[in-house]
């Protein structure tokens, strides 16, 4: 298992893939960071009748550093997404898999070492990602809000969870591309469920009293609540689950994914 | 290297739907030799080779290396070294990276990365990328790949394709050098020509089915030269024959042919014996007609 770990990190670090996405994660959060602690501090400067009528979500103090922080996840996750999920359709695109497996004809260590080493990129991502947020917010919530509130315990526990957070979504990356195996499939479905379904189906479902519950489930609500906070939340989303229960939802959903990795993909005939 | 293994290949059937790509095929291939494992594209010898491997689920039947099947063996990569497809390389990874990745699985150091990729000729271009590679310098690759972990069995398929003449002698001189160390040695190919000079054993598959299993040199017994004559006395052709012990088959048109003889010594005996010929052809069947002629591919008619 450590021999199929250590390759795998070769592989990973052996391609410019994964820190072209990685500059690009962290230009963007960079960008973001900078735009919603712009949008939080000039929200908090107005009163709360011209805030509403402008759009802008009003907080202050903490829990607008707090909220800017939180962002990572929900507006970045797609990065993690597909820089794991290269982890698995690269081998398949570029055929690979066939020495990859011949020198471990174990599939479940195959599947396992990649998990691992996608937890462990994950974690790098995830710093990265979060310090792309902060280094963009704390400047301008520092100057134009009420401080970046980078001494605060809350706030930093906050930042630990985004890491851990960042770190499941390129976990849950690998799994999703283990079963699509298809790159240009993986990359498709990573980007449409991130940036269309998910966000859509979270506002279409609150706003179903049946389905309220639901949504809590959708894999960006569960990250949310790791984080214990959520952008969504703010704009009138339906309560979230415990951390704890978001945490097993998204292992649920790596589980999922990983066992079909393991079970269809790998069970087939390759070549 | 591991103990010296046979490869077993047990009735192995694989169907695809209604297409049988493998058809109940029975062969061994032995240590100590090179065999060339032969068949027209599509015959079925990378899909028998792949379940050899433990890539495809035979439909019945089983391979063996030595007592197991692959996918049962305790050191996998140290028993067999394969290369199925000279294209499977990350375009952007360099050729030593692609060794590395693999070797701690496989169980060496890196300094071995480097030992093969001199020895398989591309220390200069190890720290390139491969997607700049030419298709001889990926078999290079493929089969230092296949060697990293000096296995007792070397599998390769179309190992020749894509190699420069001085490639294919170098590539010849080094699968004997594994024969020779006791390895098992397989070597696919749809060209019987590019193996022939290399091959101890010859396995011959077309179908899906085993055509011919047997020595290169029983192989070559099977061909059988012979030589039409053709002469304004036929009967002097025949009488020199009868002479020399040729065996002889006058036909219709006058043509004379003469079994398990070439062109030249007939006619340097019809010249000493002064007689009088209108054409001289060898149309006897070359090793190449007889591998045509087994895998059921029409031979090439001679033009008259």
């Amino acid at each position: 298992m450590s021999a199929a770990i250590r390759g795998e990190f070769r592989k990973f670090l052996s391609t410019r893939m994964w820190w072209i996405l990685g500059l690009a994660m962290f230009a963007y959060l960079v960008f973001l960071g900078a735009v919603m602690a712009f949008s939080f501090a000039f929200g908090s400067t107005m009163s709360a009748g011209e805030a509403a009528s402008a759009g802008v979500p009003q907080m202050s103090g903490e829990t607008a550093a707090t909220m800017t922080y939180s962002l990572t996840s929900p507006l970045g996750y797609v990065f993690p997404l597909i820089i794991g999920s290269l982890l698995f359709t690269n081998e398949f695109r570029h055929q690979t898999i066939t020495p990859t497996l011949l020198v471990e004809p174990r599939r479940t260590i195959l599947v396992l070492a990649k998990l691992v080493v996608a937890a462990i990129f994950g974690v790098i991502i995830g710093v990265l990602a979060t310090a792309g947020t902060v280094v963009g917010a704390s400047p301008v919530l520092a100057l134009m809000g009420d401080g970046s509130y980078l001494g605060s315990g809350d706030v930093w526990a906050l930042i630990g969870w985004s890491v851990v957070v960042m770190a499941l979504w390129t976990v849950l990356g690998v799994a999703i591309g283990g079963l699509l195996t298809n790159q240009v499939a993986a990359i498709i479905v990573i980007i449409g469920f991130t940036q269309f379904v998910e966000p859509i189906a979270r506002v279409a479902l609150g706003a179903v009293d049946a389905l309220q519950g639901v949504s809590a489930y959708l894999p960006g609500a569960a990250a949310d609540a790791v984080l214990g906070t959520s952008f969504f939340g703010s704009m009138g989303e339906t309560d979230l689950l415990s951390r704890w229960a978001g945490g097993l939802v998204m292992l649920a959903y790596i589980a999922v994914f990983a066992l079909g990795a393991r079970f269809v993909t790998l069970r087939r005939d390759i070549g | 290297m591991t103990a010296p293994a046979a490869v077993t290949i047990d009735r192995l059937s694989k169907h695809f739907g209604p297409v049988k790509a493998v058809d109940d095929l029975s062969f061994t291939v032995r240590p100590g030799a090179v065999t060339g494992f032969l068949g027209p594209n599509g015959a079925g010898k990378t899909t028998t080779l792949r379940m050899l491997l433990g890539l495809v689920r035979p439909t019945s039947g089983r391979a063996l290396i030595g007592d197991s099947p692959y996918l049962e063996l305790r050191q996998p990569a140290q028993t067999v070294g394969a290369s199925l497809e000279a294209s499977a390389f990350h375009p952007g990874r360099s050729g030593l990276d692609h060794l590395r990745m693999f070797a701690p699985q496989v169980g060496v150091r890196e300094s071995r990365c480097h030992e093969l990729l001199e020895l398989v000729g591309l220390d200069q271009a190890k720290k390139r990328r491969v997607g700049g590679y030419s298709m001889g310098m990926r078999q290079r690759l493929a089969l230092a790949y296949a060697m990293l972990g000096d296995p007792a069995v070397v599998i390769l398929d179309e190992p020749a394709n894509g190699l420069d003449p001085q490639g294919i002698v170098w590539l010849r001189q080094l699968l004997r050098a594994f024969a020779d160390e006791g390895k098992t040695v397989l070597v696919s190919s749809h060209v019987l020509s590019e193996v022939q000079s290399t091959v101890d054993d010859v396995v011959i598959i077309a179908k899906g089915r085993l055509v011919h299993e047997s020595s290169l040199s029983d192989l070559r017994t099977l061909a059988a030269p012979s030589v039409e004559v053709l002469s304004p006395t036929p009967q002097r052709v025949l009488e020199l024959a009868g002479t020399q012990q040729w065996r002889a088959e006058p036909r219709h048109d006058g043509v004379v042919v003469l079994h398990d003889v070439e062109a030249p010594q007939v006619g340097a005996a019809a010249f000493a014996a002064n007689i009088e010929l209108h054409r001289l052809s060898d149309v006897g069947v070359g090793l190449e007609d007889v591998f045509l002629r087994l895998t059921g591919e029409p031979t090439q008619e001679v033009a008259q």
